[in-house]
């Protein structure tokens, strides 16, 4: 059974929803959101790939990592962890940057809220997006969404067609 | 310039303005009865929407109405499909981690 990934919208707020639920222990789920091992593994929507330099799972810590594409591409992301309430809740700013983690000022932070919920089914992950400024909803969909991550769909279309 | 339907969306008075026109095709001077900005400031960002093509206009008699061009405003609505694909590919590979773990 495959379940259904909600999406709402709140433009005016600036704000995107994701809702999913998953058929595993909620324990399982943190898991996987919060070990690089296992992010490794998931976190890149195929046929890119993230490789993570290094993570420290804590309130003020950082996961620095890379979206590898297919053709040898490159996108640094930084991840600093703003809160932390294990097993339920964790609220951190992303942002693109170099491989050293610097911040690129260029490109808007973009802030996640990630709620980790107990259903009778397994688990629910709730995921609020929202971005700071008014341009920057524009801009992450300019530069990060529609050309960066579209053009892996691209990609994997096109393998999928070969 | 880029003008695109994303720029059309991002600003507060225009978000205004569109939500005004979905309700009905208003004339510049009935839209900017609605804001406490200055003709001016309205009549510029009716501009950047007819630019961004989120708006269109139809001579009527002397007036000009504005109307919502609902074709344009389903670029954002094709956007977050991009966006849903992403986030599913996503989540079908997260079932796969946890079956795992």
């Amino acid at each position: 059974m495959t379940n259904k990934t909600e999406i709402l919208k709140d433009i005016s707020n600036r704000k995107l929803n994701i809702t999913r639920a998953f058929n595993a222990p909620v324990e399982k789920v943190w898991r996987a959101w919060t070990e690089a091992e296992q992010l490794d593994k998931w976190w890149a929507p195929r046929p890119w790939r993230a490789i993570t330099k290094t993570m420290d799972f804590t309130e003020g810590g950082h996961w620095l990592y890379c979206m590898a594409g297919p053709n040898g591409e490159k996108a640094w992301c930084k991840v600093s962890f703003q809160t932390i309430e294990p097993g339920k809740n964790f609220v951190a700013d992303a942002n693109f940057c170099n491989e050293e983690g610097a911040i690129d000022a260029n490109f808007p932070t973009m802030t996640w809220d990630n709620r980790f919920l107990s259903t009778d089914t397994g688990s629910k992950v709730e995921i609020t997006l929202s971005f700071a400024n008014e341009d920057d909803l524009e801009k992450i969909v300019q530069m990060g969404f529609k050309e960066g991550f579209s053009m892996g769909l691209e990609n994997l279309d096109e393998l999928l067609e070969a | 310039m880029r003008r695109d339907i994303f720029q059309a969306i991002a600003d507060p008075t225009r978000r205004a303005i569109l939500a005004l026109l979905a309700i009905h095709a208003m004339t510049p001077n009935a839209l900017a009865e609605h804001f406490n900005t200055s003709r001016q400031a309205v009549s510029k960002h009716i501009q950047i929407l007819a630019e961004c093509e989120a708006v269109t206009q139809k001579q009527n008699g002397r007036e000009i109405y504005y109307h919502v061009n609902a074709d344009k405003m389903k670029e954002v609505d094709k956007w977050l499909d991009t966006f849903r694909k992403i986030w599913e590919d996503r989540f079908d590979q997260l079932d796969n981690v946890l079956k795992d773990l």
